[in-house]
């Protein structure tokens, strides 16, 4: 089955992205971790994503194109990445899911990709 | 009787058996391969009937359990064609089918286990897994399984539907987990057991509240000796068997005989189940032997200490209190902190047990009965009327038991 797994993490870590005495750390751990879903051979794809003030929000509204900056506040977690992979299970999706660096600071959803045939 | 109702009634006899032994292993093995629970069932449904019909014209077959999957792989493809989706379903049934007629006597699998695992999965919403278990493994129908939760029986449906529908789109795995998570998916399994087994005991002492939970049960203890016979080596189904049995043991003395509520320390011993209890102490025996403590063995632990103690007396406060420590540090619930309070009272006072019972998070124990009712014991014993009054009133306010409410009011 594939799984999407969305890694949500605090703005602290998109900090430590740039942060030269912490961004050593921080890929580090995510180039450990990507390294080791390639070499399993279950990355189907995948994004980091830039961060959240990168952000554009879209809504269409009774004909009109509603335009705001920034991702959705309020939110404690933002979207900093995800990965679709192919695995057996739920419990093996999980188990990826968990060996994130986003797992031990932020939460990652799992989500099953919706199969092919429900798109006829 | 004529040799056709004869017929008739064997054959309804054997659908019977068949459903009553075979019903959960039949489910199991077939979902445990398809991961569609609600498919396998509607096939087995399908199957079940055509052999009520089938069965009394041409006899019951050597194998009924092969000949109901035979039945239900064909219903299975008609719903999967029906639907237009669930190719690889099918196509799991004929190899199943393949399989199963290869084997000269056809045995299968027993996959319950397995089963029990994707119905307490961490991914299942707990509220559902106790009764998605009873609906699966023993076949309850969705009704008899409201009345017990006390919820209506559409809603319930609507809630087994929603959890099994998860399962088959989330992918969750019929398996049963490897030795390093095992211990906390195990525990998720007999928590599901025992919290229906709970339903006839949400009253501190334990009241059967209705011929339904009382059937409900005799259900969980079926599941209970299942997982310790499918699950010989591990110590916590023993544990929860041995906790099951002691609390079951104890069932009739419960009750006085105008209905009346009576405290463990208060019952009448040629009331519990002598033989019941015996097994109790077997089972957890057993547990210990396997020398890996926990909760359920720990729980079981604390009912042995409670039914060895002298007529009228609680069990030594003393053990009791290091027992319940241990529980408590280790998998804490309001329950445990609660009952550890009531015991630290009676080895040290019931200023000592006041303090744990203030201890404990307000937020969280305002709307637990078992809190107030321990609250006023404590407070009758330390001569705090006031606080015996407050509590008292929580009390009563938060039980609907009439027994309960008039056994507090006399206190």
């Amino acid at each position: 089955m594939q799984y999407m797994i969305v890694f949500r993490e605090p703005m602290s870590e998109f900090e430590k992205r740039e942060d030269p005495s912490q961004m050593g750390d921080y890929w580090g751990a995510w180039g450990a971790y990507i390294g080791a879903m390639r070499e399993a051979g279950i990355i189907v794809k995948g994004d980091g994503l830039l961060p959240p003030a990168t952000a554009t929000i879209v809504r269409q509204r009774e004909g009109a194109r509603l335009i705001e900056d920034g991702p959705f506040p309020d939110v404690k977690e933002q979207l900093g990445g995800y990965f679709v992979i192919e695995v057996p299970d739920l419990d093996a999706a999980i188990d990826w899911a968990g060996r994130s660096p986003a797992a031990l600071v932020g939460s990652v959803e799992v989500r099953p990709v919706m199969p092919a045939d429900m798109l006829l | 009787m004529s040799d056709g109702a004869a017929r008739d009634a064997a054959a309804q006899a054997a659908v019977a058996r068949a459903a009553r032994d075979g019903y959960g292993r039949l489910l199991a093995y077939v979902a445990a391969r398809t991961r569609d629970i609600a498919a396998a069932e509607d096939a087995l449904a399908d199957a079940f009937a055509t052999a009520l019909r089938r069965w009394p014209e041409t006899g019951v077959p050597d194998s009924p359990e092969a000949w109901l999957l035979t039945v239900a792989r064909r219903a299975a493809g008609k719903g999967a064609r029906a639907r237009g989706t669930a190719q690889a379903a099918q196509a799991t049934l004929d190899i199943l089918m393949e399989e199963a007629m290869e084997t000269a006597a056809p045995e299968f699998p027993d996959d319950r286990l397995k089963l029990m695992f994707a119905c307490a999965h961490p991914a299942i919403d707990r509220s559902v897994r106790s009764a998605l278990i009873l609906q699966t493994v023993l076949g309850l129908d969705a009704a008899r399984i409201a009345r017990a939760f006390v919820v209506q029986p559409a809603a319930m449906g609507q809630r087994l539907s929603r959890a099994k529908a998860k399962i088959r789109a989330a992918g969750i795995p019929f398996r049963v987990p490897e030795a390093e998570e095992r211990e906390g998916r195990l525990d998720d399994v007999l928590m599901a057991v025992y919290a229906a087994y709970g339903l006839g005991w949400e009253v501190p002492g334990g009241l059967p509240a209705g011929r339904a939970r009382e059937d409900l049960a005799q259900e969980a203890l079926f599941l209970a000796r299942l997982v310790t016979a499918l699950m010989p080596g591990e110590p916590e189904p023993l544990g929860l068997l041995a906790l099951i049995l002691y609390c079951e043991a104890r069932r009739s003395a419960r009750r006085a005989e105008d209905g009346g509520f009576v405290p463990l320390a208060e019952q009448d011993r040629a009331l519990w189940d002598g033989a019941m209890v015996a097994e109790a102490e077997r089972v957890l025996e057993a547990a210990a032997r396997l020398g890996r403590p926990g909760r359920f063995q720990t729980e079981a632990a604390i009912q042995s200490v409670q039914v060895q103690a002298p007529r009228g007396q609680a069990g030594d406060p003393a053990v009791l209190s290091a027992l319940y420590d241990y529980l408590v540090t280790r998998w804490p619930s309001l329950g445990a902190e609660v009952a550890r309070a009531v015991v630290h009272a009676a080895a040290r006072g019931p200023e000592r047990g006041l303090q744990l019972l203030d201890a404990m998070p307000a937020d969280r124990v305002a709307g637990y009965q078992p809190w107030w009712a321990a609250r006023l014991e404590l407070c009758l014993q330390a001569g705090d009327s006031a606080g015996a009054k407050a509590a008292r009133a929580h009390a009563i306010a938060l039980t609907d038991d009439p027994a309960v409410q008039a056994w507090l009011k006399a206190r």
